[in-house]
């Protein structure tokens, strides 16, 4: 009994400090949590998640102290590829996230617009070109989305507009269901041989 | 529609008919030694087969025609119904292939993704629950040992009687290589064993013919390219090799290799158990390691294991490791053969 | 006898070529109206050079090559330009692009065409000659041609001339070599010269006697003895450009390598052709031979202006009315059209006539059985089922992991597999989905950047405001100590003041 004793301890002795031994001596530096979230998030800095731009967010979740279903225009599979980083369960998007809008683009209706320039101070990336009393316009290439433009507009001269999908960005479709019966996660009414 | 608008007409139903016709010699030439017995166990066993699949993919609600048609629950009940003495009870071989069918291979995902051989589970599930009724092996015809008649036989099989002049020792015997096993462990040389009259040239009277037909069908698939020469010429060949090895060792206790070519599932597991493609490694040297390894176990179990015949237990044991195999024999793809 | 190589797997599905060979190639005319995608090639869009209006010759530009990876569009007749808009093309999306729409007026006019003697140019003026010629790839990759004619880091040793065409139903480089041997052996002569290539190898699938004859007698007519003509092994890929380098020399070329530097450059006969055509008649690319087959009363091979409606076409070879979908290109690797509205690009070698007869609906997918006969088949030697399995579950790192993006979508897989998976399918799926995520990156850490950047500027305008702040108030108290000891007027010292805050430096930083 008492040998069995002795051996078990030193047994666990010995494993514990293997293992504390490599956790320090092996440790591998990565990125910090912050910076990883933040590669996961789609910097449209809209700031439908309640925090003022893409970095606090991901800050806040590095804290714990927000949920990882908050971002819209991340997606379903934004939400997926933060839960598998944290790992975290997935959690679907809540009542009190902002609806999912398809992908825009702003765009100012010229005969409107007054050059009043509140509408360049709130877009975070910059992506609206133009000066007091001169005409202001919309980089489309760089305008993310996210509408902070909108509602300072004292005209609502800015409009959403989706993005068209063009042969550059054509996807092509996964299989059609229909003719499949090795999706496991469909339910077959109707099959045609 | 996308391209490629054309395809070959091959399908799921027509590869696995052809292995269970090519089942068949086998088949005929163990009814022929042994009594039509087995064709009870065979019907058993089908219709078991079909009823529980219908069943399994109505509850996952699935379509049932296409994959009750696709001739898998077949040849899982077929190859079943060749592991079990045909005179076992009607319920053994009912229970078996309801578990291989409902529990290895519906409950895993049905059709393509199962990981472990469905009728080698069923195998394995009744000797380890019902070892007794495992071992009622029937005698062939040529022997000097009490025979039923058919009808005799079908009673027994559905009704658990025996005539009143007969006992199920008298009856049944042992397989060439449980008996091997027994003799030896008592003691007896293997000269005088393999002189015992259950033993001809090959192996066991009967089973060793059995065996032949297999290798028959085998070679019928082969030559369809159903199935690839990898797998039974790696199992077959390292089975060969240990065998021989321990035989050169100690002629006295080792049976020669064609022994153990031509006794028990070895031809069986060779070219039809093995062979299922969904249980076996999807790369080429994949393929030679697993077969080379449940060779290898296969005479293991055999002659230092508990059981009678190792070619179930070597097979699942080889399951287990396929998707291992799997990812460390990746081939290199055109063009990057000379990279790491 | 030279030894040949083998690729692996490779299938062998019916070839249906004898229907469309039974006829010499036909002029296919003027159509009703030509409408001219500006993107039929790989790299950026032509940019336009007309505009809605004008009369337009044969042979005219239509538009620019832009960026370094394009090529030039030209109006395949004479007439006038109806419209430049977006208008559906032959791709699988249905989708439109801008095209330049041209009424023909009839006359066919040319505009001036040139000789070139190209042992006498200089290569960078005939390669910028054949990059405004618009000469593509016509295998089907429409690949800017001039940019494969560069010389390399590396010596090229082996031109290899694709005349393979392993296909079913396409036969139109079959006809194009048995009617145009000469021109096309010409082009090919222009090619080596170009790349001063040592060797040039002539790979021609041995179901082609014909065309392989025709070939050798042009060959040996000019005594070209750099130049052999190969009869390959009749398998499908076996003309894919790989395959074909491997067949002829031994060579693998890996995915993401370019032939060229591992001493080997491959062109398709066509390509060669209107080389030749481009350089010593001066006759931009405004047309092809395009095979009409399938289900129609007269298959065969026609000379076709690029622009021409497809409908237009198929009429020329007998429509018939249970046709129900249009094929660009072949059976294994080519594209649904939308409709039967869209016009012949430079990419288009064939156009099948689907029916229910010819082309059954496809069979419900099963699942798969690992039976690996689409590993066996596989030219570039992947793991199908695996890429499968990836795709499916939509786990992209390692369908890469895989080498997804080795895959050259000849469709042998999906073809031979039993329980009848889209293979391909889901590879393009995955393939897309990859290049969307890609984008998708991409456009996020940009805006990571200018977000960043914002957020210092306003910092950068917050200092310097501040600072500017400070330098003034310093500049104030200095102006009021130096008031204070000399006996001046307050009034006086106030308007000072006033005039310094009112005449400021660039207070206001502009947005």
């Amino acid at each position: 009994m008492l040998t069995a004793l002795i051996v078990m301890s030193v047994l666990a002795v010995l494993l514990g400090s293997v293992l504390g031994f490599s956790s320090i001596k092996f440790r591998v530096e990565g990125n910090p949590l912050i910076d990883k979230i933040d590669a996961i998030l789609p910097q449209t800095q809209c700031g439908q998640c309640s925090y003022p731009g893409c970095k606090p967010y991901a800050t806040a979740i590095a804290a714990g102290e927000a949920n990882i279903n908050r971002c819209p225009p991340g997606g379903e599979e934004g939400i997926q590829k933060l839960a598998e980083l944290l790992n975290l369960d997935f959690v679907p998007f809540g009542d009190d996230t902002a609806a999912l809008k398809p992908k825009s683009v702003a765009i100012i209706d010229e005969n409107t617009c007054i050059g009043c320039t509140l509408c360049i101070q709130a877009c975070p990336v910059d992506a609206i070109s133009g000066a007091a009393k001169q005409m202001h316009t919309i980089i489309e290439a760089e305008c993310t989305g996210c509408e902070l433009c909108v509602p300072p507009c004292p005209v609502d001269c800015i409009m959403m507009v989706p993005i068209q999908e063009n042969i550059s960005t054509w996807k092509s479709p996964y299989p059609s269901v229909s003719k499949s019966m090795a999706n496991s996660t469909m339910i077959v009414t109707n099959v045609q041989i | 529609m996308f391209s490629p608008f054309i395809t070959q007409a091959s399908s799921v139903r027509a590869i696995m008919f052809k292995v269970l016709l090519a089942l068949v010699p086998g088949i005929a030439l163990y009814i022929w030694h042994f009594g039509p017995a087995i064709l009870v166990s065979i019907t058993l066993a089908s219709l078991t087969a079909l009823a529980t699949e219908a069943a399994m993919l109505k509850l996952r609600r699935r379509p049932i025609f296409p994959f009750l048609s696709d001739n898998s629950a077949l040849l899982t009940a077929w190859l079943l119904a060749l592991s079990i003495p045909p005179l076992a009870p009607w319920w053994l071989i009912v229970v078996g292939t309801m578990f291989a069918i409902s529990i290895s291979k519906h409950l895993y995902g049905g059709l393509g993704n199962n990981p472990f051989n469905p009728a080698m589970v069923g195998y394995a599930v009744l000797i380890i629950s019902f070892p007794s009724y495992m071992t009622h092996w029937s005698s062939p015809r040529w022997l000097d040992q009490l025979h039923l008649t058919f009808v005799e036989q079908l009673q027994f099989i559905f009704a658990g009687q025996l005539p009143s002049n007969v006992t199920m020792d008298a009856l049944s015997m042992a397989t060439p290589l449980d008996n091997l096993k027994t003799q030896l462990h008592v003691g007896h040389p293997l000269s005088d064993i393999l002189n015992m009259p259950i033993y001809s040239q090959l192996a066991g009277h009967g089973s060793e013919m059995v065996a032949i037909g297999f290798v028959l069908g085998g070679l019928y698939l082969l030559s369809n390219r159903i199935i690839s020469w990898h797998l039974p010429t790696s199992f077959l060949v390292t089975l060969f090799i240990t065998a021989g090895a321990f035989h050169l060792y100690d002629p006295t206790h080792y049976v020669e290799p064609l022994f153990h070519w031509f006794s028990g599932a070895a031809m069986l597991g060779a070219f039809f158990i093995l062979t299922d493609p969904v249980t076996s490694p999807t790369t080429t040297r994949g393929k030679l390691i697993f077969a080379a390894g449940a060779g290898f176990l296969t005479y293991v179990i055999r002659v230092f294991g508990g059981f009678p015949d190792g070619v179930a237990f070597a097979t699942l044991l080889m399951n287990i490791c396929v998707p291992l195999i799997d990812i460390y024999t990746q081939p290199k793809v055109f063009g990057k053969k000379d990279s790491k | 006898m030279r030894t040949l190589y083998h690729f692996n797997g490779g299938v062998h599905p019916p070839s249906h070529k004898a229907e469309s060979t039974s006829m010499p190639i036909a002029q296919a005319g003027l159509p009703s109206r030509l409408i001219v995608p500006l993107h039929q090639h790989a790299g950026n869009t032509a940019k336009p050079t007309v505009k809605v209006g004008d009369r337009v010759l044969k042979g005219q530009l239509f538009g620019m090559p832009e960026g370094s990876v394009s090529s030039a569009v030209h109006a395949p007749t004479s007439g006038t330009v109806s419209a430049i808009d977006m208008q559906i093309v032959a791709h699988p999306s249905g989708l439109p692009d801008l095209c330049v729409t041209l009424i023909p007026d009839g006359l066919d006019e040319w505009s001036p065409r040139n000789h070139t003697n190209y042992l006498t140019t200089p290569p960078e003026e005939l390669r910028m000659m054949l990059r405004l010629s618009g000469l593509v790839g016509l295998g089907g990759a429409v690949f800017p041609s001039d940019l494969k004619l560069r010389p390399g880091k590396h010596k090229i040793k082996t031109l290899v001339l694709n005349g393979a065409e392993c296909e079913p139903y396409i036969t139109c480089d079959d006809m194009l070599m048995r009617e145009r041997a000469d021109e096309i052996i010409l082009g090919t002569e222009m090619m080596r010269f170009m790349l001063d290539a040592d060797e040039v190898l002539i790979g021609i699938e041995d179901n082609k006697p014909e065309a392989i004859a025709a070939m050798q007698k042009a060959v040996v007519s000019h005594s070209f003895n750099a130049m052999e003509v190969i009869s390959v092994p009749t398998i499908y890929p076996g003309g894919g450009a790989k395959q074909l380098i491997r067949v002829l020399t031994g060579i693998e070329v890996a995915a993401g390598v370019r032939s060229v530097d591992l001493g080997v450059q491959c062109f398709n006969v066509a390509t060669a052709y209107s080389a030749h055509r481009a350089i010593e008649h001066g006759e931009p690319l405004i047309s092809r031979i395009v095979t009409v087959t399938g289900n129609v009363s007269h298959p065969q091979n026609f000379e076709v202006l690029i622009g021409t409606p497809v409908h237009e076409l198929i009429a020329l070879a007998g429509a018939k009315s249970d046709t129900n979908g249009h094929i660009m290109g072949g059976p294994m690797m080519g594209v649904a059209l939308p409709s039967d509205q869209v016009a012949v690009t430079k990419a288009t070698n064939c156009i099948i006539e689907s029916s229910l007869k010819l082309f059954p609906s496809p069979l419900p997918e099963l699942p798969c059985i690992r039976c690996t006969r689409c590993v066996e088949v596989c030219p570039a030697e992947l793991q199908p089922q695996d890429l499968y399995w990836f795709a499916k579950a939509k786990n992209f790192g390692k369908a890469q992991e895989f080498n997804l993006f080795d895959c050259i979508e000849c469709g042998a897989c999906s073809y031979i597999c039993p329980s009848n998976i889209p293979l391909v399918q889901y590879y393009r799926f995955a393939k897309s989905e990859i290049w969307a995520n890609e984008r998708g990156k991409e456009s996020s850490n940009l805006a990571r950047e200018r977000h960043e950047f914002h957020l210092a500027r306003i910092e950068r305008d917050k200092r310097e405001k501040a600072e500017k702040l400070a330098q003034k108030e310093k500049l104030a108290r200095a102006a009021k100590a130096a008031a204070g000891n000399a006996e001046t007027d307050p009034i006086e010292s106030l308007r000072a003041q006033v005039r310094e805050i009112a005449h400021p430096e660039a207070e206001h930083s502009k947005e």
